[in-house]
């Protein structure tokens, strides 16, 4: 066989060979006597340099490398629901029933299940046209997910050939389909090259909400279904458990969870606990609705750099079916990192910090792979990235975030000082920020409230103002703020306590409809009002801070129920019973105390 | 018979090139004989056709281009191991330093694999350490790995050692217990100070050593931790013991890495740390957990100094970002007196959340750490306050903050080196010192706990 290169240079998980000329660029390749899978990222005059997504350790040069004849791909198909797979689609649940407990090199292409059977509904009959993406059948899943079949993005034609419904493995022929030049076979599941975007007809314009369910994101810096966010953070501020909050509550189809380079705990604890975990909106299991890809910090590098790509590839194979997919990509630090790694074992020129030139063109790339869309069948769909970044020393100002930050809509910033005093989610409300709010206007009038988005604005107006008043209490103190001001402060704690804050372990806390938050934002703008409207007359801020009723706000968090929106306004009774009599014995004159602002 | 080489073309820092090899395989053992009788070992790091490129572990002193021979072993490097390693130590490529022999039939890969994410068990239990600090608010979970950032000079080891005697890492009085400790560029007495600590607490037949110690080659630093994994793997998955390892120090680790790494000319990344920095430190870090339907555990407790007490330096960095969590050492504290100089708010346990509480510690337990952060986090930026304005002119609530921090670090943060506090008593004095702030400040815990264990 000519078609057979040889490994001259093994370094790590970067190989060259030579004798190469017949393979071609991103082609995938299994290298050695052992197989391991690798993937050509250079071809220059017959020599390929060849990232190995396995260790390397016994390989040797001399030893052969074998075409594959196709780019990296992945199988598409039923059977990626509720699993787990690695950054090339290698399924973790199948290796470790076969003893692995550890992760061997050398054991092939494995993917989806190919032998499972599969209960099938075909919808075509012979003599139909098919296009290409069209959905000819469909398979339950999951309990929650249809799977729609669809015809490959790069083939169609007129249906010759119809199965029958009923239990079929994945290599069963299905249809075959007569495109005038070629008979094609179309089987349950389909290959893509993980690295090219699947195709749409169009892309539609952001309109609705990715509703997560944390209050600091769906009220303050809201994801977009079909839009993009990060969420940057040095170790420890909580951007794992962000993205297991969002994994966990939020209002889309399907989760693809990409842990990239981070801990293999972490893994292990959503698969531990989403197949116990409810999915609100129909009592099932989140597990059913959930893939998750894992290479984790110790797995092969190369790997971690394919990872992502597995996981956009297997989103959009979801989006095409007329879903909304939320993808969280933990951590893509790792994955530039990734880049990095291998770059500096091809001795490319470095541009900043050691990255690759091409980094801020990847992040874009991938960022770009988002997005609400008409789907090649005419469904609509979508994909929200959220990424989690993990700049070192926790400074925002490194390529990586500064990156990132420019491509993506939604800017979740982490904060240490937040972390530190157990102010979870840790989401800086100065910092953050989001693009989406124009765009998701009508969205929340429709599904909120018209007043929803000017009690947002409000509010942050409130903390912003804070934000500069702490500026002045940290040089002198907070008793010689005048009482309106003194009362953004109080406000601002009622705020971060009561609303900012936000508890994962509560039962009713850890998600939160935005019905109960618009509620919530209700009482403490009428705690606000009242409270200003008195502190206007002169009654002093020490009665104005009447602590039974702020810890009653600050814990109605903990207290209402989802159903139960008669409370918010036996809250806001409770505030006007407060208030009302106190600023009209103050309208008579009556009892007068010093005004703390004079005295000083 | 194996082929020996002699065409050695440069010998560089750590390194052996070698020329016309024709059979080596990526990260091979190989023997190097020097002047026909001292015999070293080193290991493949790069093949480029028939040139080899080999790191020397026992370092290149005394080579020469023609008194060395080279074989190449076939494997990778790999050590003996048996319950009989139990009370022993070792050097930092596994042999014997006491002299005698190991008996045993089987050889263990010291790079060990990724473990599967599926074969996990995810850690749920909660180990005492009798360190109030640790136990109440940066719980240490069985399986976990938890890394002190220390500073030159700061009782880091004092502390490992009190883990180390009070720790109840077996449910119950399990003998099932042993405890791998690995020694990376520490000073000679560092490690009598560890030795004798394991005497005086009677764990010494418990204890493996792999020392690699200051003036010990630094190549063999990059193996001793892999050696002591090993180990610890080998005794928690094959033996069922419950294994606690020290990984000490990990900046003498990462050093050596870093003087490697810029011997063979690699693109440095930060501080001339290679790239790959975290990624070598995941595969240390991440042997740690437990495994389905296996009895025993790894938890780790690696030690580090942070440089100039800088915790963005990138060996802390990287470690926080693959760790479960950190405990942090203040030179404040220390400076002040206060031992164990832990300084709460940075410091973390990352599965602390899912070991505590009800049916795990007590009812109580989450909410009152909380509460605790959030109020020394406060004396934090009170502290500051009252340095610019005088402590005088504080509102009374601000001076009743300045009281709590004093008495927490008091009361609670300091102990005694001997001193061994049940969970209990710990979580008992955080209600105590709350007692110290207005009741409306309070907005983390439940009224009801409030009366039961405040008012109580
Ligand atoms: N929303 C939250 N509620 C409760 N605890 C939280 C929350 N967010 C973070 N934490 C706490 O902070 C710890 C660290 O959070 P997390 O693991 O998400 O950090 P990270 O930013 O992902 O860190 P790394 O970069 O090292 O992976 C958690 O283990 C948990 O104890
Ligand atoms: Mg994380």
């Amino acid at each position: 066989m000519s078609n057979v290169g040889k490994i001259i240079m093994i370094n790590g998980p970067v190989v060259k060979a030579e004798n190469m000329e017949g393979f071609t660029m991103r082609e995938m390749v299994l290298v050695g006597e052992k197989k391991l899978i690798g993937e050509i990222i250079s071809i220059n005059e017959g020599i390929a340099t060849i990232q190995v997504y396995e260790e390397t350790v016994g390989l040797k040069a001399g030893e052969a490398i074998y075409p594959t004849n196709k780019p990296l791909s992945v199988k598409l198909g039923p059977g990626i629901i509720g699993n787990i797979f690695d950054g090339i689609e290698r399924p973790l649940m199948d290796i470790f029933d076969k003893g692995g407990d550890y992760i061997p090199e050398g054991i092939g292409l494995t993917s989806i299940d190919l032998h499972r059977k599969w209960k099938v509904k075909i919808n075509v009959p012979v003599g139909q046209e098919l296009k290409a993406g069209a959905i000819f059948g469909e398979v339950q899943e999951s309990p929650v997910v249809r799977h729609k079949l669809m015809i490959p993005p790069d083939k169609w034609g007129k249906v010759i050939f119809a199965e029958k419904d009923g239990e079929y493995d994945l290599e069963h022929v299905l249809l075959i389909l007569d495109d005038g030049v070629n008979k094609n076979e179309i089987k349950m599941y389909q290959e893509w090259p993980v690295r090219i975007p699947r195709p749409v007809t169009k892309r539609n314009p952001i309109s609705k909400l990715l509703v997560t369910g944390q209050r600091v994101i769906d009220t303050f810096f809201p994801l977009a279904k079909g839009g993009t966010a990060a969420i940057p953070g040095g170790f420890g501020t909580g951007k794992t458990s962000a993205q297991h909050q969002l994994a966990k509550w939020s209002d889309a189809d399907i989760i693809v969870y990409v842990g990239c380079g981070e801990r293999g705990n972490e893994m292990t604890e959503v698969l531990e606990d989403f197949p116990k975990l409810k999915d609100p909106r129909n009592g099932q299991p989140l597990m059913n609705r959930t893939v998750l890809i894992a290479n984790t910090s110790n797995m092969p590098v190369a790997a971690r750099e394919a990872s992502i790509y597995t996981g956009i590839t297997i989103a959009e194979y979801y989006r095409d079916m007329g879903y909304n997919i939320a993808l969280m990509a933990d951590s893509t630090s790792r994955w530039a990192e990734a880049l990095r790694e291998i770059s500096g074992r091809l001795e490319e020129m470095p541009a900043e910090e050691g990255y690759p030139a091409y980094l801020p063109s990847r992040i874009g790339q991938f960022y770009e792979r988002a997005g609400d869309v008409k789907t090649l069948s005419g469904e609509e769909g979508s994909i929200t990235i959220i990424g989690a970044v993990s700049p070192p020393g926790g400074d925002f100002s490194e390529p990586v975030t500064q990156n990132t930050k420019r491509v993506v809509g939604t800017f979740l910033a982490l904060d240490r000082a937040l972390a530190y005093s157990r102010h979870y989610p840790a989401i800086n409300w100065i910092n953050s920020y989001t693009g989406y709010v124009d765009d998701l206007r009508d969205w929340y009038r429709g599904n909120v409230s018209e007043h929803m988005l000017e009690l947002r604005e409000k509010m942050l107006g409130i903390l912003g103002e804070e934000h500069k008043l702490m500026e002045i209490v940290k040089l002198v103190g907070e008793d010689i703020l005048p009482d309106d001001q003194r009362l953004i402060l109080e406000i601002s704690k009622v705020l971060k306590t009561g609303y900012l804050q936000q508890n994962s372990f509560h039962e009713l806390d850890a998600n939160v409809s935005l019905k109960k938050q618009y509620n919530m934002l209700r009482v403490i703008d009428r705690l606000y009002e009242k409270a200003l409207a008195a502190v206007k007359k002169g009654v002093p801020i020490s009665l104005i801070r009447e602590e039974k009723l702020f810890y009653d706000i600050i814990s109605m968090k903990y207290n209402v129920p989802e159903d139960d929106e008669a409370a918010f306004d036996r809250y806001i009774e409770q505030i006007d019973i407060y208030f009302d009599p106190l600023v009209s014995q103050y309208d008579k004159g009556g009892i007068r105390y010093e005004d703390k602002v004079s005295e000083h | 018979m194996k082929i020996k080489y002699l065409n050695i073309k440069k010998i560089e820092g750590p390194l052996i090139i070698l020329d016309g090899v024709k059979d080596a395989s990526f990260d091979e053992m190989v023997e190097i004989e020097v002047e026909g009788q001292e015999v070293r070992k080193g290991k493949v790091v790069q093949i480029d056709r028939n040139r080899a490129i080999i790191q020397v572990f026992e370092g290149t002193t005394g080579m020469s281009l023609n008194n060395t021979r080279i074989s190449f072993a076939g494997r990778p490097l790999e050590i003996p191991l048996s319950k009989d390693i139990l009370g022993r130590v070792f050097n930092g490529i596994g042999e014997p330093l006491d002299g005698a022999p190991l008996f045993s039939g089987k050889k263990y890969d010291i790079h060990g694999r990724a473990m599967n994410p599926v074969a996990r068990l995810y850690p749920r239990n909660f180990i005492q350490t009798g360190i109030s600090a640790i136990d109440g608010l940066t719980t240490l979970i069985r399986g976990q790995k938890l890394p002190i950032f220390s500073g030159d000079g700061l009782p880091h080891n004092e502390l490992a050692a009190q883990i180390v005697r009070q720790a109840q890492i077996t449910e119950g009085e399990g003998e099932n217990f042993a405890i791998v400790f690995a020694a990376m560029g520490i000073k000679h007495g560092e490690a009598d100070f560890f030795r004798r600590s394991f005497q005086q607490s009677g764990v010494l037949k418990k204890v493996v050593m792999y020392q690699n110690l200051a003036d010990d080659p630094i190549i063999e630093r990059i193996t001793t931790p892999r050696c002591a994994l090993t180990a610890a793997e080998y005794l928690a998955f094959e033996e069922d013991m419950h294994v606690l390892v020290i990984l000490t120090n990990i900046t003498s680790y990462c050093e050596a890495l870093r003087e490697i790494s810029a011997s063979r000319e690699e693109v440095p990344s930060r501080k001339g740390y290679p790239g790959y920095l975290y990624s070598d430190l995941a595969t240390l870090y991440e042997r740690a957990g437990m495994i389905k339907g296996k009895k025993g555990s790894i938890t780790q407790i690696p030690i580090l100094t942070m440089p100039n007490d800088d915790i963005t330096h990138p060996v802390p960095d990287l470690t926080g970002y693959i760790t479960e969590g950190q405990i942090i050492l203040s030179r404040d504290l220390h400076q002040r007196g206060i031992y164990p100089p832990i300084n709460v708010l940075p410091s973390l346990s990352r599965l602390m959340k899912d070991g505590i509480g009800e049916g795990f510690t007590r009812e109580d337990h989450p909410d009152v750490s909380s509460q605790v952060f959030s109020a020394y986090s406060r004396v934090q930026e009170i502290r500051s306050l009252a340095q610019v304005i005088g402590e005088d002119e504080l509102s009374d609530t601000d001076k009743k903050y300045l009281e709590f921090g004093n008495e927490f670090e008091k009361q609670f943060v300091r102990q005694n080196y001997d001193e061994n506090r049940n969970l209990m008593d710990t979580l008992d004095i955080m209600w105590e010192l709350l007692k110290i702030l207005p009741k409306s400040e309070l907005t983390r815990v439940k009224p009801e706990h409030i009366e039961k264990y405040m008012e109580a």
